[in-house]
């Protein structure tokens, strides 16, 4: 009889058309993929992305350059010159990070005690020149105005947990 | 206005007026081969639940034609240790004996490019000519992977011809004839899947390994050959060869329609069905066909080799002389031999 | 136009069935001999014979060199060591050849059968209506040669048989993949499940 109903499953090539069904019925479920430029994916609040220098509301720069971040990256990717400025204020004359050399861990953002450096949720800044991945202070502030918003924002919803 | 048509066209030079028909089946046909790489790439996609190309064009239409151009951009690169005119001719010779099958296709009753008598024969030998754009492609390249694939090609597309010829001969043997419009003809009555339905799917996955096709892809096993037979081609000779492959699967969806499917025939020979043209019910059986290929591809592995000749010799081939044996009987018994 | 196209086939032919023996690589020779028995099918279509000519492709283009290439390729040829025997072996050679062409013109001047004249008499491809040469074959092929055809079918068998004889061998101690055996096997039989203490071992 395990013969006989061996054959015939062979025979009717039973478990082939079992896979092919199963196939088939896989082209009428939902995508798992999305159509990323147009689709998004959600991001988690704490998303380390690229870097960016807040600024107070008021304007004023946050960072005091007390060379923390630049003493715990790990991969060497931050250099930092301080002088004082005209009002006696401690200010950074440079902040450069080398996105080449950076591995995103956000040691940074957790060792800054004004919340200047931050990594936000941008992910898209490709460039098609490594010269353009050097980035300097003045670029770094640009991105801290251009995403206060959304950074702001996500290190408030991730306040409670810290 | 068609017969002044006709007339004009009765006017024109022999010459023109092949040259012109030839061009109106391989025009279409290259094209049909760049949706079927969309076709394929898309219903692939959306049975592992991916989307698929979607960016060049409206859906990623265009998508094919891309993929062409930028092929036609690149360098084409001929190996220092390799046999030069042989690695250049092999897929020429690939791609043109994928077209001149197409020759004795009827497209629907009387559309029929060369109507010989030994219709399928001339298929058969073409289709049996393709294994030697593989073998010379891979003796050519002068690489391992490229001779690998081109002797596992060999071999297996030997193999499965046997298992072809025979269910070709059971198909012969109902029709009593070697055209292929009569073939179709033969079956106003009922299609030859049904009363033949084993032979069916004999040929059907014989078709699957004569075109190298998942899960019988061996000569090209991307995964154990590193592409097998085409691994040293680039640029156009390597498009030459994926157009002949896609051809040759167009092509073979085109025999299975014609041995099993009825050709250009509504399934019923009643009000709404018989007012679509026999053309275009030709093309939709192919594209039914094509969609098998592609349905198999995407659910099951690929064929240990060992398995492969033992599916070949072992199970198809006495299977099918038996079937032989017994169609002929039933025909010879019950005295329904044609002619 | 028949005319044309012979000469052009014919002189194919003849120059591709040269260079297989001329050829320096062995792999090009059977590429040529490939061409030679294409060329022979194009010269039976053209004198009507389509069914002997698809016949032709398929069983020697299709299948026969195939087998020889496939042969060719594998082998590792010394050259060197092929050539030597080219003096001793070249007085028997030119003695069949020499018979080969005396046969040949024999058979030209007793029947005078001339290609071109063949060529005329028969339309390169018969109109679908007439009895088809593939008929014409079978008619003949089953009623008078019949015993013949048999016989040359017996023939094959036993070659194939006693192909299979030479080089099958049983070899002891070699594990072989038992397909019924491996679909036999039902889960209950061969697997347990065994609630396992821990540091207790099963």
């Amino acid at each position: 009889m395990a013969l006989l109903d061996r054959t015939a499953r062979g025979l009717f090539l039973v478990e082939l058309v079992k896979g092919m069904a199963l196939t088939f019925s896989y082209m009428f479920r939902p995508r798992a993929t999305i159509n990323y430029p147009y689709e998004r994916g959600p991001i988690s609040p704490r998303f380390r992305g690229e870097h960016a220098l807040r600024r107070y509301p008021n304007g004023e720069e946050r960072c005091i350059a007390c060379k923390l971040c630049e003493a715990i990256c790990p991969a060497l990717a931050i250099t930092i010159e301080a002088e004082p400025r005209e009002d006696g204020s401690r200010r950074t004359t440079r902040y450069d990070i080398d996105m080449t050399k950076c591995i995103y861990c956000g040691l940074c953002q957790e060792a800054c005690p004004v919340d200047a450096i931050v990594e936000g949720p941008n992910l898209e800044f490709a460039t098609e020149t490594r010269e353009e991945l050097f980035y300097n202070k003045d670029k770094l502030l640009a991105n801290g105005d251009r995403w206060e918003a959304q950074i702001a924002a996500n290190l408030a919803a991730d306040a409670p947990y810290r | 206005m068609f017969e002044t048509l006709a007339q004009l066209w009765d006017q024109l030079p022999l010459i023109i007026r092949i040259v012109a028909s030839i061009l109106v089946i391989a025009v279409p046909l290259l094209i049909g081969m760049a949706m079927l790489t969309y076709f394929e790439r898309k219903v692939m996609a959306a049975m592992q639940l991916r989307q698929g190309p979607a960016m060049v064009g409206p859906f990623g239409l265009l998508q094919p034609f891309a993929d062409g151009l930028k092929l036609l951009g690149k360098e084409t690169v001929i190996p220092a240790g390799a046999n030069r005119v042989v690695f250049v001719a092999a897929p020429m010779l690939t791609f043109l004996l994928a077209l001149v099958a197409w020759a004795v296709i009827p497209f629907g009753a009387g559309l029929v490019l060369a109507d010989i008598n030994v219709g399928v024969l001339y298929l058969f030998a073409i289709s049996s000519l393709g294994v030697y754009g593989i073998i010379m492609a891979g003796w050519a390249s002068n690489s391992k992977y490229a001779f690998l694939g081109g002797l596992r090609a060999a071999a297996q597309m030997v193999s499965y011809e046997v298992s072809i010829g025979l269910v070709i001969i059971t198909v012969l043997l109902c029709v009593g004839s070697l055209n292929l419009s009569k073939i179709v003809e033969a079956q106003k009555t009922v299609w030859f899947f049904i009363p033949l339905f084993p032979m069916f799917i004999i040929f059907f996955i014989s078709a699957l390994a004569e075109t190298n096709r998942a899960p019988f892809d061996l000569p090209e096993g991307e995964s154990e050959l590193s592409g097998g037979f085409n691994v040293e081609y680039s640029s156009m000779t390597f498009a030459l060869f994926f157009l002949g492959e896609y051809i040759n699967m167009i092509l073979m969806s085109a025999m299975t329609s014609v041995l099993f499917l009825g050709g250009w025939l509504p399934p019923l020979d009643i009000a709404p069905l018989n007012w679509i043209p026999g053309p275009l019910w030709f093309i939709f059986k192919i594209c039914f066909c094509l969609f098998c290929f592609i349905w198999v591809r995407a659910t099951l592995p690929r064929y240990r080799y060992d398995q492969l000749m033992r599916l070949g010799w072992k199970v198809f081939l006495p299977f099918s002389l038996i079937w032989v044996v017994l169609t002929a009987g039933v025909l010879v018994y019950f005295d329904l031999l044609p002619n | 136009m028949v005319n044309i196209a012979f000469f052009v086939f014919a002189a194919i032919l003849l120059a591709s069935a040269v260079r297989v023996i001329t050829a320096k690589n062995p792999v090009h020779s059977v590429l040529f001999l490939i061409l030679a028995f294409f060329s022979a099918a194009a010269l039976f279509v053209l004198i009507g014979a389509e069914f002997v000519a698809m016949i032709l492709v398929i069983v020697y283009v299709g299948a026969v060199a195939v087998l020889f290439l496939f042969v060719v390729m594998m082998l590792d040829i010394n050259f060197q060591e092929l050539r030597q025997g080219f003096l001793r072996y070249l007085p028997v050679g030119l003695v069949v050849g020499a018979i080969l062409i005396v046969e040949l013109g024999f058979l030209a001047a007793t029947q005078l059968v001339g290609p071109i004249e063949a060529a005329g008499s028969a339309s390169a491809i018969p109109p679908a209506s007439e009895l088809t040469n593939t008929q014409a074959i079978g008619h003949i092929l089953y009623t008078d040669y019949v015993y013949a055809f048999q016989a040359s079918g017996l023939i094959l068998l036993v070659a194939m048989i006693g192909a299979i004889v030479l080089t099958l061998r049983s070899r002891k101690g070699v594990r072989r993949q038992q397909i019924g055996q491996q679909l036999d096997r039902k889960r209950d039989e061969v697997v347990a499940l065994r609630k396992v203490p821990t540091r207790g071992g099963v």
